[in-house]
């Protein structure tokens, strides 16, 4: 019993437990689910996996599923980053306790519940408790912006030891001592719990009459309900903001400071708060122009996050070859790119301006005069394509910094950080090629082209896949060991792990 | 010598997706039985329209059983050529539409009256060749559905017999009949029952090609060289109404300002889920393709 009981503690009660058993699960789902569609599907593995799991697959609700899916993933996205927030920064016991309880209780219900109606037959009782899930994740999200409150003068960064290092210019901070990181990460939190409403109203508004729909499907049609709107609004800012959150994040981790800090943080905020007004604009009559909104709020959250990268990277510099008098160009290149699992959080951030940024705008400017000359179903790849990719970007992110918690060094360290850095970006490199294809190729001739992007796409995905399992293998056999890492993680916190 | 050996996979298999494809590979000849000639009667009355299953209506009609075939595409390009009607330009097969009117609404494309490309002659994917006199179509072809035809072209060959393309709703109605279903011949598809992507058909060539278009008529339960399909006719007795290609609609502005035209059906390059009846596509009138193709209704 007491064995069960410790290892039940960990992984339920410790930060690094509850992102494992988030991370596992996630990992499991994709796993899964992954091979009910695309190449998976060509090879008829989709089928063994029906037969196999007793699934209840009827082609009519695909939509329904798709949605369910998102959900259920994202959920453990978002209480891994609950995890973190809640382990970096200070906050009283009290909320850590609950917002970790109600989000935990919350997504394991979303994600098994859901995935449990979706894919094995209409249970309306596990339907109930899906949303029950999605609801208690609502609450710990409300929690969660009370416990950040950022104008409580316990958490004021009042003096040179405001955070126990450096001087009294090393932070962003009001002249009252207000922490405007802090602000940052309220304010995603608060934006983000409100912009989860944008998807509850039309999604309970839909649900009545099980009207679901894939935005990307509608997305050409000029006449969109209210309640369209809302939810194409939803699952833009809501990928989004998890991206802010998880910038915020590794900004915290990597001890995020100095100039680029101080001009960093009021960007975050401000393009947090106008990006939000843009998408919650387009149930208003400002949607003609809640595009634009929207860019000028994207515009200062990327500069925020691009001065994380410049600081980070000098700063990976610097250290790496401070016991050089005059470190050459490359000798700095080597330090900067010395570490991969700190070098890889902002190296994707850069990455993701190739796979989804770039070609997000891209697509706006040349819109009229090349996608929209194009067939639907080539814009539905572009969008689907360059969402998923920065899905992907924020997973891998997240697998870097769990890479970091979980001690790995040497070696190691190196394998697991650069395998992951190069597998997603050569998988998500050919998905953004294979997006476009249609500029350099034609329909008729594409075929060995797409056939070696999927390689690339398979290869990378899969092998990324397999490194999670191994991961999760040892982490697995980890936990029988009466002495394992888990017992060191168990009593770890991660702000006592950030980048000094 | 590690780096050497991945640098080098890794060359290889860019040059393998540069591989020129042999657009004119030979195709299997098949006789299907089915006679693109026919029509089928869809009696008036309610029906079960897009995804959310609304109830619609329509008044009686008649609609082709099979797309519109290469060869009945030529012949018409033929007669419509020799009386005038349309023209040939630097490679193009032109013809007249009066326009569409013009709402201002954002991404809205402008058409106006005037000749606009029927088929493009020059692409390599057109199977209808012209000589300088007379159109003809590429062996083996003859009984696959007219492709690389613009919405225009479409419009023009069923304007041309005095029939018209079908609207949205007949389209579905004559997809699904009067139940529910999600495809034409019931509700789960197999690699047999259509032409679609990857569906490892005698037409197909993953490794090269691709997909290509089935004869019309092929899936009707019969075996050929060894092949065996499933019957997939819907319940009016229309072949190919899910996968080989997308079919234009006739609707013009669905929506005001929407000025795409829809097409419905699959094709050979999607997945099985676009083969759901529902399920719409779109694109500009002048849009061609290798798997767009459509079929008339009177």
């Amino acid at each position: 019993m007491q064995f069960i009981k410790t290892r039940f503690n960990y992984l339920f009660g410790s930060t690094k437990g509850l992102i494992l058993v988030a991370i596992a699960m996630v990992a499991i789902v994709t796993a899964v689910f992954g091979m009910l569609s695309g190449p998976m599907a060509e090879m008829g593995v989709r089928e063994v996996v029906i037969n196999t799991l007793g699934m209840d697959i009827v082609q009519a609700e695909r939509e329904g599923r798709i949605v369910i899916l998102y959900h259920s993933i994202a959920m453990a996205i978002i209480a891994i980053e609950t995890y973190m927030v809640t382990g970096l920064l200070k906050i009283k016991e009290f909320f850590k306790m609950s917002v970790r309880v109600l989000i935990t209780v919350g997504y394991v219900l979303t994600m098994v519940f859901g995935m449990g109606f979706a894919y094995f037959g209409h249970n309306w009782a596990f339907h109930g408790l899906y949303i029950t899930g999605l609801s208690l994740i609502f609450f710990a999200g409300v929690l969660l912006c009370i416990a950040l409150w950022p104008w409580d003068p316990a958490y004021y960064l009042p003096s040179p030891s405001g955070r126990g290092v450096g001087g009294e210019g090393d932070y962003a901070r009001t002249k009252n001592g207000v922490d405007l990181e802090r602000v940052a990460f309220f304010t995603t939190a608060v934006t983000t719990v409100l912009s989860a409403l944008f998807g509850a109203v039309p999604g309970s508004f839909f649900g009545n009459g099980f009207e679901v729909f894939l935005a990307e499907n509608i997305i050409r049609l000029p006449e969109k309900t209210t309640m369209e709107y809302s939810v194409i609004g939803h699952l833009h800012i809501m990928l989004a903001l998890i991206a802010i959150m998880i910038t915020l994040i590794i900004g915290r981790w990597l001890d995020f400071k100095g100039i680029w800090h101080k001009v960093a943080m009021p960007l975050m905020i401000l393009g947090c708060i106008v990006l939000n007004l843009g998408v919650w604009g387009v149930v208003t009559p400002l949607e003609p122009v809640a595009h634009m909104i929207i860019y000028v709020g994207a515009t200062p959250s990327m500069l925020a996050a691009l001065f994380l990268l410049i600081w980070s990277w000098g700063k990976f510099a610097k250290e790496g070859t401070a016991h050089l008098a005059k470190p050459t160009f490359l000798q700095k290149l080597g330090a900067m790119v010395s570490d991969p699992l700190k070098f890889g959080p902002t190296w994707q951030m850069l990455f993701m301006n190739f796979t989804t940024s770039g070609i997000g705008i891209f697509m706006a400017i040349r819109l009229d005069e090349i996608f929209r000359m194009w067939p639907a179903r080539e814009e539905r790849i572009e969008l689907t394509g360059h969402w998923h990719a920065l899905s992907a970007i924020i997973a891998t992110i997240i697998l870097m910094y769990y890479g970091d918690m979980l001690g790995l060094k040497g070696k190691v360290r190196q394998l697991y950080g650069w395998s992951i850095i190069f597998l997603s970006d050569l998988a998500l490199g050919a998905v953004t090629v294979l997006e476009m294809k249609r500029l350099f190729i034609s329909e008729a001739e594409q075929q060995p082209l797409v056939n070696t992007l999927m390689y690339m796409i398979d290869f990378g995905l899969g092998f990324l896949l397999v490194l999670l399992a191994i991961v999760m293998v040892w982490r697995l056999t980890d936990l029988f060991k009466p002495k394992g890492r888990w017992t060191e993680e168990a009593t770890r916190e991660l702000a006592q792990e950030v980048v000094k | 010598m590690k780096r050497f050996l991945l640098t080098l996979v890794l060359f290889a298999a860019m040059l393998a997706s540069c591989i020129p494809v042999d657009l004119n590979a030979p195709i299997p000849i098949f006789d299907t039985g089915v006679d693109p000639g026919s029509w089928a009667q869809v009696p008036a009355g309610e029906f079960y329209f897009g995804q959310h299953e609304d109830m619609e209506t329509t008044d009686s009609y008649e609609i082709m059983i099979t797309d519109v075939t290469s060869q009945q595409y030529a012949d018409y390009l033929n007669a419509a050529l020799a009386d005038g009607t349309l023209k040939i330009d630097d490679d193009f097969v032109l013809g007249y539409y009066p326009g569409d009117e013009f709402r201002g609404v954002k991404h809205e494309l402008e058409i106006k009256a005037g000749d606009w490309t029927y088929i493009p002659l020059a692409d390599p994917s057109q199977r209808v060749k012209f000589d300088g006199s007379l159109f003809t179509v590429q062996e083996g072809y003859e009984n696959h559905p007219m492709t690389m035809v613009t919405w225009f072209g479409a419009w023009g060959y069923c304007g041309y017999y005095n029939y018209r393309l079908p609207s949205e709703k007949e389209w579905t109605k004559a997809a699904r009949g009067e139940d529910d279903r999600p495809f034409p011949w019931g509700d789960e598809v197999a690699r047999e029952n259509a032409n679609f992507y990857s569906s490892r058909d005698p037409f197909e060539d993953m490794s090269s090609f691709g997909s290509r278009t089935s004869p019309v008529g092929f899936y009707n339960g019969k075996t050929y060289d060894g092949y065996a399909t499933l019957d997939s006719a819907s319940p009016y007795g229309l072949y190919d109404m899910a996968g080989n290609v997308w079919q234009w609609i006739g609707d013009v502005q669905p929506q005001e300002g929407f000025s795409d035209r829809l097409m419905h059906g699959g094709s050979k390059d999607t997945y099985d889920m676009d083969l759901r009846i529902w399920v719409r596509n779109s694109a500009p009138p002048m849009y061609y393709s290798p798997g767009v193709g459509f079929r008339c209704v009177r």
